[in-house]
């Protein structure tokens, strides 16, 4: 809605725009509180919003200037209307949220402002939840928000999708996105409803990008696909004590079959059209590990596989951790300790909980418990959060007593 | 049975506090929703009424001058209003004390509506 109305009045205008939207929720909130929800709640709110919009232009058409594009149009009662009802149609709105998305990425604000906008204009979220979601202060969080405005506001219009810097530009939304989901799913953020809560929004705005032609490439369905398959892993992550499991023993029972069944449509999707990417090999991955009952029953050969070729697609010290398990899974952790201590720049993993861990992990599994102890100490040390630092304490707990 | 009238009155500050972030407005909503739908179930409830917006138009004496509200003077203004049917007013009374409109410092007012029994 916010995306709508900023098209009327102008990035400028954005404060404006939020204005109008929360004034459409009070509204909402005061008549429903007594004549009870609606059947089609969003209808009543685009319609209410949809009126004060207009009430807005006619008042202030001469003291302010709204969207450049349709400045003519807003300016007599002949077209003003059908302007304003157009841009809540079901379509534009969508093409609006999409612009509004490619806005926020926009090449002058770090990846963090990036997904701060994000979360704060399209997703609804206020600056408590957001700077909850990424432990930083609010203070912080508010300052991130005002400034990426400040660029969206310089820019005059939303972002076009026909512009030439379409595509660079979609890797960019792509890869807030992920962010985004993956600060839900694995981020150094506090447990509770708002994670899951972000890993929900990314999938939302993903299905987002399938709705548009010109989004709908195959690099988002198998980003869509990616997220689909880890987050039906989300349930079986956290137990009820709200522990971290490993992968090694989640319950696969738990994990959400109907996720995984979407998921691999995603993916089938996604390998129409000869773009292959990185989140194609990581959400083939996942759906090798997704069919897979057990994990002796795993096909480690083709994880393996397919890790080489993320490895030469888009090398990272991270992936080539998660190889060197899965190598450690097929070849045992001999093998596995031989590949961790190879990683071409691990030092970049110094601060990584994850590294110590999995050589505490296969240290132990060769019965060298004092060492697999120590280094489930350092990663301890290094654990971003109290779930992760509980799980890593009781691995430290289990060397200590055999 | 008998029918009154609730006028629901509040401040502005009190209307801030239950509406003014949107978890607060989220509670007050259910918190409203299900007295209304306790009233309903009950057979208390007549017709659920309207809000009223808080801006408004005041014409006033011979002059028929026309000023506008919000009526600033006022320390409370109605917010909305329904009406009930209960036995008498002291019923009217008693079931009004589970009213949302309470928290905080609103009220409800209430009134008998006249009827004319032919």
């Amino acid at each position: 809605m916010t995306a709508s109305l900023t098209r009327l009045f102008g990035v400028h205008n954005l404060a404006l725009a939020e204005d109008v939207v929360q004034d459409a929720f009070c509204r909402a909130m005061e008549v429903w509180k007594i004549r009870g929800i609606p059947p089609n709640p969003s209808a009543w709110l685009m319609t209410t919003a949809r009126n004060r919009a207009l009430d807005l232009i006619r008042r202030e058409r001469t003291a302010r200037t709204f969207a450049p594009e349709l400045t003519r149009l807003l300016e007599t009662e002949w077209t003003a209307a059908a302007v304003v009802d157009e841009a809540f149609t079901t379509q534009v709105a969508l093409d609006e949220q999409l612009r509004m998305m490619f806005s926020c990425c926009h090449p002058d604000l770090a990846e963090d402002a990036q997904i701060a906008l994000v979360l704060n204009i399209l997703c609804g979220f206020g600056a408590p939840e957001i700077a909850a979601a990424f432990l930083t202060g609010r203070a912080a969080i508010e300052k991130r928000i005002s400034r990426g405005k400040k660029v969206l506001a310089a820019c005059r219009t939303l972002f076009d999708l026909a512009d030439a810097d379409f595509v660079p530009r979609l890797s960019a939304v792509h890869r807030a996105v992920y962010l985004l989901f993956s600060e839900g799913y694995h981020g150094a953020s506090v447990e509770g409803a708002v994670r899951v809560e972000l890993c929900d929004e990314a999938m939302r705005l993903a299905a987002l990008l399938r709705e548009h032609p010109a989004t709908a490439t195959p690099a988002t369905w198998a980003l869509s696909a990616l997220m689909a398959l880890h987050a039906a892993r989300l349930p079986s992550r956290l137990d009820p004590a709200g522990e971290l499991h490993a992968l090694l023993d989640q319950d696969r029972s738990a994990w959400d079959h109907a996720l995984i069944a979407e998921g691999r449509a995603l993916l089938e999707q996604s390998a129409r059209g000869d773009e292959l990417t990185a989140y194609h090999l990581e959400a083939a991955i996942a759906a090798v590990h997704a069919d897979s009952r057990s994990l002796e029953d795993t096909d480690w050969d083709a994880i393996i596989a397919i890790y080489d070729r993320l490895l030469a697609l888009a090398p990272s010290p991270v992936v080539a951790l998660n190889r060197a398990i899965a190598v450690a899974q097929r070849d045992g952790a001999d093998r596995g300790i031989a590949e961790l201590e190879g990683i071409a720049d691990r030092e970049r993993l110094d601060a990584y909980p994850f590294y110590p861990a999995a050589l505490g992990e296969l240290e132990s599994r060769r019965g060298n418990m004092a060492r697999a102890g120590e280094q489930f100490r350092a990663a301890v040390r290094l654990a971003r959060n109290e779930p992760e630092r509980r799980f890593l304490e009781k691995r430290v707990r289990s060397c200590e007593d055999r | 049975m008998a029918e009154f009238i609730y006028l629901y009155r509040n401040s502005p500050a009190a209307r801030q506090a239950a509406m003014g972030t949107p978890d607060a407005a989220q509670k007050s909503m259910q918190r409203w929703m299900a007295w209304m739908r306790d009233m309903e179930t009950k057979g208390h409830l007549k017709n659920a009424g309207q809000p009223l917006d808080q801006s408004g138009k005041v014409v006033r004496g011979p002059g028929k001058s026309i000023t506008d509200g919000p009526f600033v003077e006022a320390k409370d203004v109605i917010g909305g209003y329904s009406i009930i049917e209960a036995k008498d007013i002291a019923h009217a009374a008693e079931l009004a004390k589970a009213c949302p409109a309470l928290e905080g410092d609103g009220s409800v007012e209430i009134r008998p509506v006249m009827k004319m029994d032919f």
